[in-house]
């Protein structure tokens, strides 16, 4: 977030923030009463789960955190950790398909 | 030998030393929770069908934790934002209920922890399984308030995990002799894969928990004579500690469907 705020910025900040925290909530009792129902998989039921949290988490990290507005090399840090992130799991899903080099003896 | 840019912006990143350290260790942390996260993938897709353990936690605990955190997200984020209106007063109360959130979390979690470490597995002699919490011990037996496990999931259960949901099932005073017995175990991270990587994720974040909280909690007390003296930097500094307090946060919002709902 810019560190330049005037007191009227800010106070349009608690604002969101505010209405960040009630969609949180909102979010955490969704996902228990989604956890009840059956969508006729479990891989729907894991995708649904982790839709839901993926949101909360975007709401945390962009207004709780800052990251909607931040600067340029806070945003190449994270790049830089999406991808060894999402390599870090690919790597992992890879290595679960029975016809990976992995598993070739 | 003064450090620069401990309150002001550098001119070039627009950033302050601080901030750009937290992201870089926020950074470091998202990797180190990635590895687990990637671990409990491996372990759970690998599970027998039927086999990976449902309903063996408080689905209830867990929600009421996710809104403890979530409130104290709030609060951290209004502390900040009542520093920089120039309001100290509500900064110390907004943080003081962070450091209550904080503690309710951690006594939650102690609890929920103190329940797996007395519920038993406990597999006689003659082939039955009662599944329960301990009451009483003594040299010759062994009292548990549970139920004996049907045959399909007794036979599910062995090492691997059960998928029983213990909310459905009447539980009733066992006594069982030590004579009988064959196997007893509890559910601590010893007992199958899925309380080995539960207690490794949500011990690690506990304790993320606690080192955010005792310097929330030094930034509350001993740390706050900052702000008479340079107000900026402390600012930044309680910015600083909120960003790894969210952090904390969102691994929970991923850890909590997880390992409680799925």
């Amino acid at each position: 977030m810019s560190d330049n705020h005037n007191a009227h910025d800010i106070q349009k900040h608690v604002k969101k923030y505010l209405f960040v925290f009630y969609a949180l909530i909102v979010g955490t009792v969704v996902t228990v009463a989604v956890s009840k129902v059956h969508f006729g998989s479990v891989t729907m039921n894991i995708a649904i789960a982790l839709f839901i949290a993926c949101i909360k988490g975007f709401l945390v990290a962009g207004y709780f955190m800052h990251l909607i507005s931040e600067k340029k090399m806070i945003y190449g840090i994270l790049i830089a950790t999406v991808f060894f992130f999402a390599s870090l799991m690919y790597l992992t899903l890879w290595s679960l398909e029975p016809t990976s080099l992995i598993h070739m003896k | 030998m003064e450090i620069p840019y401990t309150a002001e912006s550098r001119p070039d990143t627009g950033l302050y030393n601080a901030k750009v350290g937290i992201w870089l260790f926020l950074a470091s942390e998202v990797m180190l929770f990635g590895a687990l996260f990637s671990t409990y993938i491996l372990l759970r897709v690998g599970a027998d069908p039927g086999k990976w353990p449902h309903g063996l936690l408080n689905v209830n605990l867990g929600m009421i934790n996710t809104i403890v955190l979530i409130c104290s997200s709030i609060t951290v984020v209004m502390a900040w934002a009542s520093l920089k209106l120039n309001n100290f007063g509500k900064f110390k109360m907004f943080q003081a209920i962070t450091l209550l959130c904080a503690v309710i979390f951690v006594g939650i979690k102690s609890y929920e922890y103190h329940d797996k470490f007395t519920h038993y597995e406990i597999q006689l002699k003659d082939g039955r399984v009662v599944d329960g919490h301990m009451k009483e011990q003594t040299k010759d037996q062994v009292t548990v308030s549970g139920h004996y496990l049907h045959t399909e999931e007794a036979g599910a259960e062995a090492k691997e995990g059960h998928s029983h949901q213990t909310a459905e099932v009447k539980h009733e005073e066992i006594t069982v002799k030590r004579d009988d017995i064959k196997y007893m175990e509890n559910y601590g991270p010893w007992h199958n894969t899925y309380m080995a990587i539960y207690f490794t994720l949500t011990g690690l974040h506990a304790l993320h928990v606690i080192g955010g909280a005792l310097v929330i909690g030094f930034l509350w007390g001993p740390g706050s004579k900052m702000w008479r003296t340079e107000p900026e930097r402390f600012t930044n500094r309680i910015e600083v500690s909120g960003l790894f307090w969210h952090f904390v946060d969102l691994v929970w919002i991923f850890l909590f469907p997880v390992l409680y709902l799925l």
